[in-house]
């Protein structure tokens, strides 16, 4: 195993001081004006919503569940170290409902496992989040026959869809982010946001557009 | 694989000891032999073939269904049987027709064959008499019909189009 | 009609010898020892009174010690095991008669999905029976390239199963340590076709696409590196004291049991008996390879375990053979009715263009017959039947699946054993939920 040593950047002076600043402040010793320098510098004002959310969003934790092959690629993001879910704060799969967060559904619903899905997503607690990972959990997939339920909307409310078949742990650590942003406010509205295409959507019914 | 000769000596040993109505046919398609008996004489056929027959084949490997649907007799049950030591292999097949299908079980002989013989049912619609755990396997309890029935429909929604995304209610509405 | 089958005047009883007739939740409760069909001596030795009541429990669908979503029926005497029913159907997503509505070709990606660790081997099973109706011949170096893909997938299968297994056994870092390796193979089959998962790289008639340059390399690269990697995954395993304790003695079946139920695969040979398709009926020349079928002596988990992993080693032997051994040609069958032609020919050749463009709207036709071609997967036989008559599109597409048949050894490995050996159980049976329910 290769180690390597990298000095600190910056003056290592520096950091002496900030150390022996923290201590003062800790101690109760710094006055007025350096006392409020140093709370300038530290702290940060924000609201209880938001801060509730970033904690939230950087550290939902899934729960068990998966189906079929796209759960094969959900435990190559969580299980594989390439890609490696614990940066999100997403590496603990949680076996039980009341302790997850978020629940995938990776593969397909047949009509047989829906009414469990049902059960499961209603033993989580608020608040939860559901991304429908590949293309059988968002519409029925390739599958569209009697025997599959055509997309977990039909019962459950999802927030993300990540489509594939089966999508890449790529495609879904992407999903994962989308979700991360939805919970913290700025949720990811499409590329017609990003560049700025609204207007050319299609009109239903085939209403001529003036 | 026994040949095409092969193949008639066994289905004349099941005649000679079931009775010329046991033997419905014979068929070697692409050398690989299948042998066509009554619905009734299946158990009695497989348990030959397994025990008693020179040339036994003492492993059943496959138990599965078949809808003939414009033909008649509609329904068939194919048994895949298989002789390791000469690395033989058998189908034997049975035809039933969609109304009021049993055929004698086989799970006695075959354990292997419960599972299996539980998805036919549930996919079909064949009644195999005497089987211990006679239910569906594979769709829900309380399902109604048999879905791999060429005449049941293969289910599903129509794809969402704009010229026709005003007829499909929604789940949102 | 109900769907209930009675069979004749007595009611059809279920596995706990109440008739099926009665509710569901009432025919489940209050089961006790005598009223149950005979099951084997517990191993435990515990005397049980007759009058004692079992508790029945029900490990669900949503479980993270079944591989997928299998439910057991367990009965339980406090913590022996005295009754297990499977109850499988959770994601039956009715491939086969989706598959009657495509084309030949089509039918390919809907067969790869069914046992989803062992993608290549569905497609091949299928490939081989179209192959067979239709009476074509595969080139050389299809065969050799559709060996190094099944094997290398076989391999990729074996390591997740190890990573799964080790997790529920408890030996959680394997799980990162086998995924590891599994991405390096992913990696191989992106190269080869673009697609980690299910990239339909079978084609009836030989494979998609030639192997692009790289891919040789990429190959003996993983070759050179696995041989220690599975070494390592041994040292840890193999000698160790709670894998020993948890697997050794435990869930044991003898010959007959297996062969009376139809189990193939890694099961049987771990029993004692050398049945290898690959060996036995060879098929896509696999004949021309040196390889070993590893056995086991005991029949118990852990020779299963033990198998496993040689055959992780036997299966990297056959990808060096068949890379070394790779012969020049086709990719793919030159028969165009079959196979698409290439591509450059499209600008040339009216017929090419004819018959392309007949393969992509109806397909090709294949003569009425009925066929039935097993390979070797991972877990076992895997067969697939297929019913043509004449049309663009198969009548019957039916897949023996190896784990469907498998499970019906689950009641003989663990009844009389603890939870824990259930669990164990489970892991060492290797069932792929997709291929159970299809």
């Amino acid at each position: 195993m290769e180690v390597t040593r990298h000095p600190v950047e910056g003056d290592p002076a520096d950091l002496r001081i900030r150390q022996l600043r923290a201590s003062q402040m800790l101690r109760g010793e710094l006055s007025d004006a350096d006392l409020e320098a140093y709370v300038q510098e530290r702290v940060g004002l924000t609201t209880l919503e938001k801060a509730q959310d970033w904690a939230r969003a950087n550290a939902p934790w899934p729960l068990t569940f998966g189906l079929a092959c796209c759960a094969i690629e959900m435990i190559s993001v969580v299980g594989s170290p390439r890609m490696d879910a614990a940066r999100f704060g997403a590496e603990v799969f949680r076996a039980s409902p009341r302790q997850a967060d978020m629940i995938i559904l990776s593969g397909r619903i047949s009509i047989k496992m829906a009414p469990v899905i049902r059960r499961i997503y209603d033993q989580m607690l608020e608040p939860k989040w559901v991304i429908s990972m590949g293309a059988c959990a968002s519409s029925a997939g390739m599958f569209n026959n009697y025997a599959l339920v055509a997309g977990a909307d039909k019962f459950l409310p999802v927030d993300v869809y990540v489509p594939g078949c089966p999508p890449r742990p790529e495609a879904l650590m992407y999903g994962i982010i989308k979700l991360q942003n939805k919970i913290k406010g700025q949720p990811d509205l499409g590329w017609r946001e990003r560049y700025n295409a609204y207007g050319t959507e299609e009109r239903p019914g085939g209403v001529e557009v003036a | 694989m026994p040949d095409a000769t092969g193949l008639e000596l066994i289905a004349a040993g099941v005649r000679e000891r079931f009775g010329d109505e046991a033997v419905v046919g014979t068929m070697y398609h692409r050398e690989q032999p299948t042998l066509e008996v009554a619905p009734e004489a299946v158990r009695d056929t497989l348990g030959y073939l397994k025990d008693d027959a020179e040339e036994s084949f003492e492993l059943l490997m496959s138990v599965h269904g078949c809808d003939y649907f414009p033909d008649e007799p509609r329904l068939a049950v194919h048994y895949q049987l298989l002789a390791m030591q000469r690395t033989d292999r058998l189908g034997v097949r049975t035809r039933l027709g969609a109304d009021d299908p049993h055929v004698p079980t086989v799970v006695d002989i075959f354990p292997g064959a419960d599972f299996q013989e539980r998805e036919v049912f549930d996919m079909f619609g064949v009644v195999f008499d005497g089987h211990p755990d006679h239910r569906r396997i594979l769709m829900p309890e309380d399902y109604e019909g048999h879905p791999q029935r060429r005449d049941f429909p293969m289910g599903g929604e129509p794809v969402l189009f704009t010229f026709n995304e005003r007829e499909m209610p929604r789940w949102y509405e | 009609m109900s769907e209930d089958a009675t069979t004749g005047d007595a009611p059809a009883t279920g596995v706990s010898g109440r008739p099926v007739d009665i509710p569901y939740r009432e025919r489940e409760q209050s089961v006790t020892l005598e009223r149950m069909p005979a099951h084997r001596e517990p191993v435990y030795g515990t005397e049980v009174e007759p009058e004692t009541e079992l508790f029945t429990i029900n490990m669900g669908p949503h479980h993270p010690a079944t591989h997928g979503v299998l439910r057991l029926l367990l009965t339980l005497e406090g913590e022996v095991v005295r009754s297990v029913t499977p109850i499988i159907g959770y994601v039956h997503t009715g491939i086969e008669k989706s598959c009657e509505d495509q084309s030949y070709w089509k039918v390919i990606p809907f067969v790869e999905r069914m046992d989803y660790l062992a993608y290549y081997f569905n497609a091949l099973a299928y490939c081989m029976a179209i192959e067979r109706l239709l009476d074509e011949e595969v080139p050389p170096r299809a065969q050799y390239l559709r060996v190094i893909h099944l094997e290398l997938n076989r391999i990729a299968s074996h390591l997740f199963w190890l990573g799964t297994s080790a997790l529920d056994l408890g030996a959680i870092s394997l799980l990162w340590y086998a995924l590891r390796d599994r991405e390096k193979i992913l990696d191989i089959f992106e190269m080869s076709s673009g697609q980690r998962l299910h990239p339909r790289y079978f084609q009836v008639g030989g494979v998609v696409e030639d192997i692009p340059p790289g891919f040789e390399q990429k190959v003996r690269g993983f070759l050179a590196d696995m041989p220690s990697r599975i070494d390592q995954y041994e040292a840890i395993l193999d000698r160790n004291e709670i894998l020993l304790q948890r697997l050794k003695h435990v869930g044991q079946v003898p010959l007959e049991t297996m062969l009376a139920l139809g189990v193939t695969g890694p099961l049987l040979r771990a029993a004692g008996h050398p049945w290898d398709l690959r060996k036995a009926t060879p098929y896509s020349s696999y004949d021309h390879f040196d390889f070993k079928i590893p056995i086991g002596t005991q029949g118990d988990n852990y020779d299963r375990y033990r198998v496993r992993m040689a055959e992780m080693r036997e299966s990297l032997k056959i990808v060096e053979q068949a890379l070394d051994g790779l012969p020049e040609g086709p990719y793919i069958t030159d028969n165009r009715k079959v196979a698409l032609p290439p591509r450059h020919e499209l600008a040339t050749s009216m017929e090419a263009l004819i018959h392309h463009f007949k393969l992509v709207t109806e397909g090709f036709r294949v003569p009425p017959g009925e066929t039935y071609a097993a390979v070797e997967s991972p877990r076992g036989e895997l067969g697939c039947f297929v019913v043509a008559d004449g049309s663009a599109k198969p009548a019957r597409v039916h897949m023996r699946d190896p784990s469907f048949v498998n499970l019906q050894a689950l009641r003989h490995m663990s009844e009389g054993g603890l939870i824990a050996d259930l669990i164990a159980a489970i892991a060492m049976l290797d069932p792929i939920l997709g291929g159970i329910d299809r």
